[in-house]
């Protein structure tokens, strides 16, 4: 592989401490280099930013869910057509793109890693068949265990070592990465017509409330030392009110905590951080949230930032989707996972009317800049919940300039805007902390040491940016800040420059992350013999050819970790 | 007004789609500038030029220019796209998606129409001589909004679902229509002259659709309310008597469907709800 100097580019590396200085990147074999020899190829980024490539560890791109979605809103494809060129195939989908275009178009923005964050591992062989086929980008997918029975009988039964052998036996069947939890327990009820909206309800028929299954996958997580922390998704979401439930929840980890690692990520925070008693007086709950993630620091969150475009709302909380099915009258899908979980779809368009909606925006926004530390809050739409992923840009352009944040508070609901704490808050992000929440702390917090950073021994994923730092004001130029975040000047992928001026110019195949937490010989014994007994009983597929080979997934790249059991 | 002939040199094979056949984009715009348009033929991009001839002249506004298509282009799709005002006349077949999003000017087809014909339609008037294929004055496949004004005349027969999420304007068939006539109708109306396979309204919220011939039954979840006199379309009063039924009861709908008492002997039966 020849050899690369990127020259003279300012360059923001948040987990080395750099802050746009001046300075040259070797690349040598796909990794950042000390120093490469005379001949390499030079890449001339003077004036121009560069960061490592972009991390999003939340973004639905794969899975049986997306292509139900895809399969439901032939609308959503004829408005965004994708041309075939030299180097990229053609695709369709605005909040759905179909798989390949999805890879470019995180490319294009300068990502070059993302994580599918919700797929039921019964039909975790079908996101991995499409994480395989987008290309460019390096992905990973986090299984579901929230309302799994065996999870929810090991809890019930307290036995903790064989619930960690058998997530562990779980992710290394699925080749998942990290745990994920949807309204823990709520799914289960749903499939008796009901949802759980506290922390202590109980789950029917399995005695055990969506308290102790958080609190016993938190303790797995530690046990088996994951990379990743507790991924949750909580109770009640879009319910005014919810965010003492949110509290709860984050509550729920704090005896968990790891070195220097927080426990728990709480994900698109917006739809679970809402006070109020009914939909007339949804309030803002970021505040109270904000001040619980700045004083510990047990746990991370992300916005899920409202976009007013249309979107669709897809994830495996089948109950909330059919009650803001009900609310949205448009379309409905839903489905139930055997004996793991369920999921739910429905197509939806925010408007900046509409009081909710821009009581959503507002609450995304505040979460973002209320919290102080750039490592505890991460960049997402939740795509496609709260807008396409090809929206960052203009949520980067809102966190950047308050003037641009500011104009759009003038256009949106006026009883919102009287009731939001936005209108008043001045804090400006610099290029610095986008990099930050966008890169450096998403790839700390999923425990990818060679991605988010452009230290010795890195991947060579970088992203140049056309922003030159020492003339641009972004508050002012947003508009700038905004194009240049949308087509990235160069995107490079393990050395290889894979977007030039926005365009693909090479596509190349990204790895898939999975986890193998390694779990003593004797536990897992019994786990095993456990699930032998039940696995017949409780799937439709027979125990053999539920594994996902590791030969299925074309370039896969495991982290292995040692358990405490 | 400006008169633009554009005549296709070949019979073409595989779909040709030329938005820019429309008194917005070539208005104010050279012959060779037309002529230098690109177009999807298929997969592959093409000049306009390669496909047509274009001769005349071109008006300065979308209202001065006239576009005169001679000949057989019913493989090209989407001529007339987002109009808004002038004209276009279409001596022969016209393709799919003709006059889609169009807000104002007159389309005028000789022959038969393609499906989706004035799909998603703000205003305007489309005549087409001949048939109309399938969903016409409909919204895009997975769509919610049909056509929100103007009027679609056929003069032969269309096919089905015409009218799909329509949601204002008018739609009038000289001839018969296929199955599911103002499906998932919100508003405005649809007037049939010479009947219907039936199933006419299915799933509507608000509307009119009144046939004239049989309507080929009407679906039990419509909800039987009087004889009529006449039925009004727009400004002009048809005479009936009409068996008036109000619909979709499963979407709690407010639509109307009007079927003529002579043509419909076999909703006769309704009658008996008269009397309590």
């Amino acid at each position: 592989m020849p050899e690369l100097l990127i020259r003279n580019g300012y360059v923001f590396d948040p987990l080395n401490g750099i802050e746009g200085e001046g300075m040259d990147v070797a690349v040598k074999d796909g990794k950042i280099v000390e120093r490469v020899g005379r001949k390499a190829r030079v890449l001339d980024a003077s004036g121009m930013t560069v960061m490592p490539g972009g991390v999003d560890i939340h973004s639905h791109i794969a899975g049986s869910k997306a292509n139900c979605a895809r399969m439901m809103r032939p609308e959503d494809h004829s408005r965004d057509p994708e041309v075939k060129t030299k180097y990229a195939r053609s695709g369709v989908g605005h909040t759905i793109p179909s798989v390949f275009t999805t890879g470019y178009r995180y490319a294009r923005m300068g990502y070059t890693t993302v994580f599918e964050p919700a797929t039921p591992p019964l039909t975790t062989r079908h996101t991995h068949e499409e994480l395989n086929d987008i290309p460019i980008i390096d992905k990973g997918c986090f299984p579901l265990f929230g309302n799994n029975w065996f999870v929810m009988e090991y809890v019930k039964q307290g036995r903790i070592e064989e619930l960690a052998a058998y997530v562990a036996w779980m992710l290394e069947a699925t080749k998942g990465y990290a745990i994920k939890i949807v309204n823990p327990g709520g799914i289960e009820a749903w499939r008796w017509g009901r949802n759980l909206r506290h922390l202590d309800d109980t789950v029917p028929n399995f005695d055990v409330t969506p308290r102790e299954i958080v609190k016993a996958l938190c303790q797995v997580n530690k046990l088996l030392d994951l990379p990743h922390a507790v991924h949750i998704h909580p109770n009640g979401l879009s319910e005014p009110g919810n965010y003492q439930t949110t509290l709860d929840t984050m509550e729920c980890a704090r005896d968990f905590r790891r070195e220097g690692r927080p426990a728990m990520h709480v994900t698109h925070v917006q739809f679970t951080g809402r006070k109020g008693w009914s939909w007339a007086d949804v309030r803002s709950g970021a505040p109270e949230i904000a001040d619980y993630v700045n004083t510990h620091d047990h746990v991370t969150i992300d916005p899920g930032q409202l976009i007013f475009t249309n979107v669709t709302w897809m994830t495996a909380d089948g109950p909330a989707m059919f009650a803001l099915f009900k609310l949205a009258k448009t379309k409905w899908f839903n489905a139930d996972v055997e004996s793991e979980t369920g999921a739910g779809i429905v197509s939806a368009t925010y408007k900046k009317s509409n009081y909710v909606n821009a009581m959503q925006w507002g609450i995304a926004l505040e979460l973002a800049l209320l919290v102080k530390d750039p490592w505890k809050i991460y960049l997402t739409t939740d795509h496609p919940n709260g807008g396409p992923f090809t929206s960052y840009p203009r949520v980067i352009s809102w966190l950047v300039s308050n003037h641009a944040r500011q104009k759009l508070i003038d256009k949106i609901n006026k009883t919102a805007k009287r009731r939001l704490n936005l209108p008043g808050i001045d804090r400006e992000y610099s290029l610095y902390e986008i990099a930050t929440i966008t890169r450096a702390a998403t790839a700390k917090s999923l425990g990818l040491e060679c991605k988010g950073h452009l230290g010795l021994g890195a991947d060579a994923d970088i992203a140049i940016y056309d922003i030159d730092p020492t003339k641009l004001d972004p508050a002012r130029e947003y508009r700038i800040v905004r194009r240049a975040f949308a087509h990235a000047a160069y995107t490079l992928k393990e050395g290889r420059i894979v977007v030039k001026k926005g365009e693909v110019v090479r596509s190349v195949r990204g790895r898939t992350f999975w986890t193998k937490p390694k779990v003593s010989e004797d536990i897992k014994k019994t786990m095993m013999a456990d699930l032998q007994s039940k696995f017949d009983d409780y799937y439709t597929v027979r125990m053999a050819n539920y594994p996902i080979e590791e030969r299925y997934l074309t370039a896969s790249q495991a982290i292995t970790t040692n358990a405490g059991v | 007004m400006a008169d633009l002939a554009i005549t296709p040199v070949r019979q073409f094979k595989i779909p040709v789609t030329a938005e820019c056949i429309s008194p917005d984009f070539v208005a104010g715009k050279s012959l060779r500038e037309t002529e230098l348009t690109q177009v999807w033929e298929g997969n592959r991009k093409v000049k306009l030029g390669s496909l047509f001839k274009v001769a005349g002249e071109i008006g300065r506004t979308p209202n001065d220019c006239a576009i005169k298509i001679a000949g057989n282009v019913s493989a090209v799709r989407r001529i007339g796209y987002e109009m808004s005002g002038g004209s276009i006349q279409i001596n022969g077949e016209a393709g799919m998606y003709l006059g889609e999003r169009m807000k104002a000017g007159t389309i005028t087809v000789t022959g038969n129409a393609g499906s989706w014909l004035g799909t998603q339609m703000r205003g305007g008037q489309i005549d087409v001589k001949g048939n109309a294929g399938d969903s016409i004055g409909g919204s895009v496949r997975g769509g919610t909004k049909g056509m929100r004004g103007g009027t679609i005349t056929i003069h032969g027969d269309c096919g089905t679902e015409a009218g799909a999420w329509m949601q204002n304007g008018m739609i009038r068939v000289r001839g018969a229509c296929d199955l599911y006539a103002g499906i998932h109708m919100k508003n405005g109306t649809i007037v049939v002259e010479r009947g219907c396979q039936g199933r006419v309204g299915a799933q509507m919220t608000g509307g009119k659709v009144i046939v004239l011939g049989n309507a080929g039954g009407v679906l039990p979840s419509f909800q039987f309310e009087e004889i009529r006199e006449r039925a009004k379309a727009g400004d002009e009063k048809i005479p009936g008597p009409f068996y008036v039924f109000s619909g979709d009861v499963n979407e709690g709908g407010k639509g109307q469907l009007f079927a003529r008492v002579s043509d419909n002997p076999d909703l006769k039966l309704n009658e008996r709800y008269l009397e309590r």
